[in-house]
């Protein structure tokens, strides 16, 4: 792909500077302002048409997508760095904006603190806390601030991928913009001086700022800490951990947005963060989902739609407007501050092009513009599937993978065991004393409900979530809602691939009929479950020992089918 | 020869981290043989400012990809990268773009 002396389309020379001092160039825009940057390969701006291109920009790409309706309410999720600071002093712009190019939606802002997971003390998170405010108080939008411990006391609903169709289509969008206008130009028209959407606007920014109710002014519940930092801790990669840091950051502002009515979320992805990410996740296995995590909307969610408006942006372009225009942003130390480059395949991969992008300037928007041409199509046409619990994709395993490496390091996560009733078994206390999983764990039984649990809730993962929890030993640090809807969806489907194991003793909850089938349901379409479990409740049940059931074809790809 | 000089090094972004915290720091370059340019000032910052972990910083002689370098809120693109010459009251001003999002 790269090779030394290859031209990639750009005008200017790659490699060395452009071999003049400043003061002889001219901006290329204006052809009379002294530059100041230099954008993409050789383009020279000066500071007046730097800002009109940054801003046209951000206004571009909301206005090409068509998917943030007048009136609607979007939470921006804030993390304190540039490129989310500069999202939302756009949107600050943008917002108060002459009427005919104002943007038009109702904002809010969410900061989420996510000290806990970085190892930081609770005086300098309430440091960063008192800076972030300020900063917030300025900014003036309805602001929530929530910390990563309160993921400790989500519900498992959050989990659910609601079926409600988000605000409008592309089609409504002209209708809506238009008697939006309509309206404003009415009451303009009346003397009351404002859209409805305005004055809306007015109320909320003259509202005291509304803080989270779950989240006084002081450190949360020690309790709380302390588990996240066990979670963290007990994590054994650093890949494993920003990763699961974004999806409980992910599900965090996902339910404060359920919760206050927002219906998008705007994130502060830049065009370099989404070229690095899509190349991360191609390492990591989340090939399948790459329109969905680098797009411009990830709809994953449902009734909430994330968005990216600052995609088009590259993290230098963002630097200089910030530096130029005094825009404020918080430093916080994250997870991987100061990690040496090889410690996580993000750190690596952000390494890798950057450095490229050093050499060839167009690595950059060649691996976004890729991002751009992905098309988000549902699996073999089938667009109601079982989803991946952490990530909420529509799940990309198949039981034909058994037989394959993947299929070998799934099947690790239960282990064989030979069956024996289990009158015959030692009472063995299977939990040890950390951790009382009462509901996973049948007294007297042989050890076995924890990796029966850990099975129930790797079997709902999709590929890259999977080989993510590989480096996490022990699940039950989880927060309580990951595995109360892991455990839900099993017993609503079901599912119990304890490959190895044929019978267990009748517990309270799982399974309700008292008898496991030993088989590797396939985890997709539900409705064939469902069916299945019709017609295996009128089967002859079998009461320990052999045989594996299932569709004929699947035995010989189990590898274990058989209690031998 | 060069003249001592007397220049502004500030750090955003993150980078500060390696410089035990401090954005700004006013610096006396002392007078040598060769002259003052960015490529000379990246050594010195190395042997006299840099706190930690210099490979985070620089990267054989020059910043690390992902550093953004502003000579007088200037791209140091336009001047000429490494080889810009330092003048008296100069303000250098290296942003790290790779944290935070």
């Amino acid at each position: 792909m790269c090779q030394v002396g290859e031209d990639y389309g750009d005008p200017a020379p790659e490699g060395p500077p452009p071999p003049r001092p400043g003061h002889e160039l001219k901006c290329v825009k204006c052809k009379e302002g002294l530059p100041v940057v230099v954008i993409r390969a050789g383009d020279a701006f000066c500071r007046d048409c730097f800002r009109a291109f940054y801003i046209h920009k951000f206004r571009a790409v909301l206005g090409k997508n068509r998917l943030i309706f007048p009136g609607e309410k979007v939470l921006l999720a804030w993390s304190g760095g540039p490129s989310s600071s500069s999202m939302v002093w756009q949107v600050l712009e943008g917002l108060g904006r002459d009427s005919a190019k104002r943007l038009r939606f109702v904002p809010g802002v969410v900061y989420v603190d996510e000290g806990a997971a970085c190892g930081q003390s609770w005086k300098d998170r309430a440091r960063t806390l008192a800076d972030v405010k300020l900063i917030l108080q300025t900014v003036g939008f309805p602001w929530h601030t929530v910390a990563l411990e309160e993921v400790f006391a989500l519900p498992p609903s959050v989990l659910r991928c609601s079926a409600q169709e988000p605000v409008g289509t592309m089609g409504n969008y002209k209708v809506a913009v238009d008697s939006f206008l309509q309206q404003e130009h009415m009451l303009g028209a009346e003397g009351v001086g404002g859209s409805p959407n305005s004055t809306q606007g007015e109320e909320q920014l003259g509202q005291p700022c509304t803080q989270d109710p779950q989240h006084p002014a002081g450190p949360p519940p020690a309790d709380q800490t302390e588990a996240l930092s066990r979670l963290f801790d007990s994590v054994k990669t650093l890949t494993a951990k920003e990763e699961l840091l974004q999806t409980l950051r992910t599900h965090l502002i996902l339910h404060v947005a359920r919760t206050h009515g927002y219906s998008k979320v705007m994130t502060g992805d830049s065009c370099t963060r989404l070229a690095i990410k899509l190349m991360t996740s191609l390492a990591l296995g989340r090939g399948a989902f790459l329109a969905w995590d680098t797009g411009f909307s990830d709809e994953r969610h449902g009734d909430v739609v994330v968005v990216r408006p600052m995609r088009e942006h590259t993290l230098k372009e963002v630097a200089f407007y910030n530096r130029l225009f005094a825009v404020p942003s918080v430093f916080t130390p994250a997870i991987d501050t100061k990690a040496p480059e090889k410690a996580s395949i993000h750190r690596l991969m952000e390494g890798f092009l950057l450095r490229l992008q050093a050499q060839f300037p167009s690595t950059v928007s060649t691996v976004y513009r890729t991002s751009e041409k992905l098309v988000k199509a549902p699996r073999d046409g089938c667009a109601a599937g079982p989803r991946c619990l952490l990530c909420m994709c529509l799940l990309d395993v198949d039981t034909a993978d058994s037989a394959t490496a993947f299929g070998a390091q799934t099947q690790d996560c239960s282990q064989m065991r030979p069956p024996t009733p289990p009158a015959e078994a030692p009472t063995v206390p299977c939990c040890s004393t950390e951790v009382g999983r009462v509901q996973n764990c049948f007294r007297g039984t042989k050890p076995c409900g924890r990796e029966d649990s850990r099975a129930r809730v790797i079997e709902q993962l999709c590929y890259s979530c999977r080989v993510n929890m590989k480096d996490v030993p022990s699940l039950d640090p989880l927060p309580p809602y990951i595995l109360a809807e892991a455990q839900l969806r099993s017993q609503r489907y079901g599912l119990a691939p304890r490959l190895g194991e044929c019978w267990r003793g009748p517990s309270r909850r799982w399974p309700p009929w008292g008898k496991v089938p030993r088989v590797w349901l396939p985890p997709r379409a539900s409705p064939e479950i469902q069916e299945y479990l019709v017609e295996s409740s009128d089967d002859d049940v079998h009461t320990g020992g052999s045989g594996a059931w299932g569709p004929p074809e699947q035995e010989g790809k189990d590898g274990q089918a058989a209690c031998d | 020869m060069a003249a001592p000089l007397s220049v502004e090094v500030e750090f955003g972004g993150g980078a500060e981290l390696l410089f035990d915290g401090i954005k700004k720091h006013q610096v006396t370059l002392p007078g040598q043989e060769e002259p003052w340019d960015i490529r000379n000032l990246l050594v010195w910052i190395k042997k006299n400012l840099l706190k930690e972990r210099p490979e985070l910083f620089i990267q054989g002689d020059s910043v690390r990809p992902g550093i953004l370098v502003l000579v007088n809120d200037a791209d140091w693109e336009l001047l000429g990268e490494l080889d810009y010459q330092l003048q008296d009251q100069d303000s250098v001003l290296f942003i790290s773009t790779l944290h935070g999002g």
